[in-house]
């Protein structure tokens, strides 16, 4: 198992390198740094004094690929694709645009994210799993088929209008809890319990759906008969046999997302005033800080080979016929 | 000539698709196994109701990209000039909607403005008060006879729809009895046995839905905002019939522009295997393993710098509009050929081992022939669910990358930019909901008829489904 976890880093190692290519490519090849100068500088301000400035403070004048001025390995190492792409293995990601240390503020805003994105997961999943269950118990019946209609009617409906709408409802009307907002330690909680409600539901209708097909096809199998025959209750079948051996697609979906819940979700975050990972990046995307992008990028990619390894171990652990080797 | 046609990028790639969905209505009469499944979606209710729909909002998308300028007015001894604003077919129709704007917001269907103005006497003095609409309820003389219009207009709206309803039953219930008297019995619309008949009842409920919500709108439009104005006072239902095209396009192109990409590498790296199999996964992987949205924003973030330093490459802003709306098409169908190609991978894999392919490959058939031949016609049902499952989740995708700021160019009408511009107002009090309700409304229908086809074509052509 060891050995297994090791083999899989070290193929995590070019995927990576494969999406640092790319954003290199994305940020410095497609648009040289003098045009991200002139775009962010406004065409009122652009002198090639101005451009240089720019470039220098961003470290952005260097040579992309090779140096020839330099000396030794500073040959590759002064240069763009050394200093913003390879130091990101290090977790160096260097300052934003208003100078302050990306590392450091990803680290504080971490916490408000998990915040949210914990509970959501966890009551998200609860809750979808248990009404899958609850429309295969009913399968076929009057139930389970408006349940299914509920479910795509449901999924039809845009994020944002569950956003919007949940804020003008329970906060606005009913005012139950603050529209938004935060702060740390237990008093937060009135902030948190809209943005998990509103995930929560508007999550429902995707993936009830999706647990009772994966349900439903595991209900036709020949063991369920079995067990059935043997004269175990429905809800016995359900809850032990069904649950159980759905595990496998069950987990395929959603183990990969535990690591990413780090980056928290950008709309919630930014509409409830939630100062974590995903309105950073939107802030990000809005003032055109290029460098947090990147950063947020390499981070999210990192964290999700980290889920398909977790992904695989948790498969041994419902499975004992998986091993690892 | 009164006007110079324009084709813009979209409109080309929109108009190829047409082009396309006829080749392939073509080749689907021409298979029998293809026509017996689209049959089969055609017969149930909800599959032949939902395409109904989906053709309604097509058609509008499809007049909306018919592109003009109009001619300045002539001037003697001036060589003819052409207004720097494109318009569409769909424009001219609504010119009424778009030409009639009021100051600022009005609610649905109100006679006065939703904020109030100093307005001057003529014999002097001022007061603060909500002014009457420069169009809504312009021609009522007084405000009195509102309540009695707006039954009228309605009573007429419904009058004309259900006439054009009743007449579109009966030439459907001809049309029927004609082709197969057999099933003319009853009410000539019975399935027979061997062949399942289209589900003509749903289909023309639906249509006749359509037709009854139309004409009571037109007939309302034309003395009223009905959906009320927006902040400067355009007319609401304009923009939500303009956010039509947009989500079109963004639900169909995308497609497009990923179905080459994903199909051909997918089948060679399940066929091919080797190296030629790794390198396309080493590809997907890479790809697929940076969050979507960030992939989307880093690509458009740098779409824009490309657009922005290169003004001389567009004459008019509609052109520059248009060509962020490609790009992001083209960003979005990029990063999400991934989960496409891996299905074809596993599905050609499976294939390869088949009987009747090693035969081929026995018979020295050329690879390209075999993969054309024989891999290509027995994929196609997982590239048709994936098509139209996809339709949906893009039109959605659109209304939050708008949001988040890395959509549709701001001047494009889209769900996205009026879900964006009313959101600020729902702090007014009293609430100015009705451009969002609008947006999302619509959304909603045209969202959730695409979601019932879905499940109906995936119904039909999914094997693993009984």
């Amino acid at each position: 198992m060891f050995g297994y976890i090791v083999r899989r880093a070290l193929y995590a190692l070019p995927i990576l390198l494969g999406v640092n290519l790319l954003t290199f490519a994305l940020f410095f090849v497609v648009n040289t740094p003098d045009d991200m100068a002139r775009m962010q500088l406004g065409a009122k301000r652009v002198t090639p004094e101005a451009i240089e400035n720019w470039k220098a403070e961003r470290g952005y004048d260097k040579p992309r690929f090779y140096n020839d001025k330099a000396f030794g390995v500073s040959k590759f190492t002064d240069t763009i694709f050394y200093d913003k792409s390879l130091k990101m293995f290090a977790f160096e990601f260097g300052a934003a645009d208003d100078g302050r240390d990306i590392a450091e503020e990803i680290r504080s805003r971490m916490v408000p994210s998990l915040a949210i994105a914990l509970p959501t997961f966890l009551l998200g999943l609860y809750v979808t799993v248990s009404l899958a269950l609850l429309l295969v118990f009913f399968r076929q019946t009057a139930l389970d088929f408006s349940g299914v209609v509920l479910c795509v009617a449901m999924m039809s409906v845009s994020s944002l209008f569950y956003i919007i709408g949940g804020q003008w409802l329970v906060a606005k009307i009913w005012q139950l809890v603050p529209i938004s907002g935060y702060t740390g330690g237990l008093d937060g909680a009135r902030f948190l319990i809209l943005p998990v409600l509103v995930s929560v539901v508007a999550g429902i209708g995707a993936n009830t759906r999706w647990y009772r097909t994966i349900f439903l096809e595991e209900v036709s199998r020949d063991y369920v008969r079995t067990a059935r025959a043997k004269g175990l209750s429905e809800l016995r079948v359900l809850f032990r046999h069904v649950l159980k051996n759905a595990m496998i697609p069950v987990l395929t979906g959603v183990v990969v997302v535990i690591p990413l819940l780090f980056m928290g979700s950008l709309l919630v975050e930014s509409f409830f005033g939630i100062p974590g990972l995903g309105s950073y990046t939107i802030d990000a995307i809005n003032a055109q800080d290029f460098s947090v992008v990147r950063a947020m990028v390499f981070i999210g990619s990192l964290l999700y080979i980290v889920g398909l390894l977790l992904t695989d171990i948790s498969y041994t652990l419902v499975d004992p016929r998986v091993r690892l080797e | 000539m009164t006007f110079l046609p324009i084709i813009l990028w979209t409109d080309g790639v929109i108009f190829a698709l047409v082009l396309i969905a006829g080749l392939a209505i073509r080749q689907i009469r021409r298979s029998p196994q293809l026509r017996d499944a689209w049959r089969k979606v055609f017969a149930k209710p909800i599959g032949f109701a939902t395409f109904v729909a989906l053709g309604f909002f097509g058609v509008i998308g499809i007049v909306d990209s018919l592109h003009y300028r109009p001619a300045l007015p002539a001037e003697p001894g001036v060589e003819k000039q052409y207004s720097g604003e494109v318009l569409s077919a769909l424009d001219a129709l609504l010119a009424p909607l778009r030409l009639n704007t009021e100051k600022t917001y009005s609610a649905p269907l109100a006679t006065r403005l939703f904020a109030r103005e100093t307005v001057e006497f003529e014999g002097g003095g001022q007061a603060r008060i909500f002014p009457r609409l420069v169009f809504g309820g312009a021609h009522l003389a007084s405000e009195d006879e509102w309540v009695s219009d707006v039954l009228k207009r309605v009573s007429v709206g419904l009058l004309v729809g259900g006439v054009l309803t009743g007449l579109l039953w009966l030439s459907v219930r001809r049309a029927a009895m004609r082709e197969s008297p057999r099933a003319s019995s009853a009410d000539g619309l019975h399935a027979s046995a061997s062949e399942p008949e289209p589900a003509w009842r749903a289909a023309v409920l639906t249509m006749g839905a359509l037709l009854v919500v139309s004409a009571v709108i037109i007939s309302l439009a034309s003395g009223y905002h009905v959906f009320g104005t927006d902040k400067v006072g355009q007319d609401v239902l304009y923009l939500t019939i303009k956010s039509v095209r947009t989500a079109l396009v963004i639900g169909t192109l995308t497609t497009l522009v990923m179905l080459p990409f994903a199909v051909a590498l997918g089948i060679l790296a399940g066929y091919l295997g080797g190296w030629v199999d790794d390198a396309i996964q080493y590809l997907y992987t890479v790809l697929n393993s940076i969050p979507g949205v960030l992939l989307i924003a880093a690509a458009v973030l740098m779409m824009q710098v490309v657009i922005d330093t290169h003004p001389e490459w567009f004459s008019t802003a509609a052109e520059r509009a248009d060509a962020r709306l490609l790009a992001l098409c083209v960003i979005l169908g990029v990063t999400s050929w991934t989960g496409l190609c891996r299905l074809l991978r596993g599905e050609t894999l499976k294939l390869r081992e088949l009987e009747y392919v090693q035969a081929a490959r026995a018979f020295g058939v050329g690879t390209v022939t075999i993969l054309h031949r024989h891999v290509l016609p027995n994929v196609m049902h997982i590239v048709v669910i994936s098509l139209v499952m996809d339709f949906s989740g893009l039109v959605l995708a659109e209304a939050v990358l708008s949001y988040v700021g890395i959509g549709v160019d701001p001047n494009t009408i889209s769900f996205g930019t009026m879900i964006n511009a009313a959101r600020m107002e729902l702090a007014r009090d009293p609430m100015v909901w009705w451009s969002l309700v609008a947006a999302f409304v619509v959304m909603f229908l045209l969202v959730l008829a695409a979601n019932l086809f879905a499940d109906v074509v995936r119904d039909v052509f999914d094997p693993r489904r009984v």
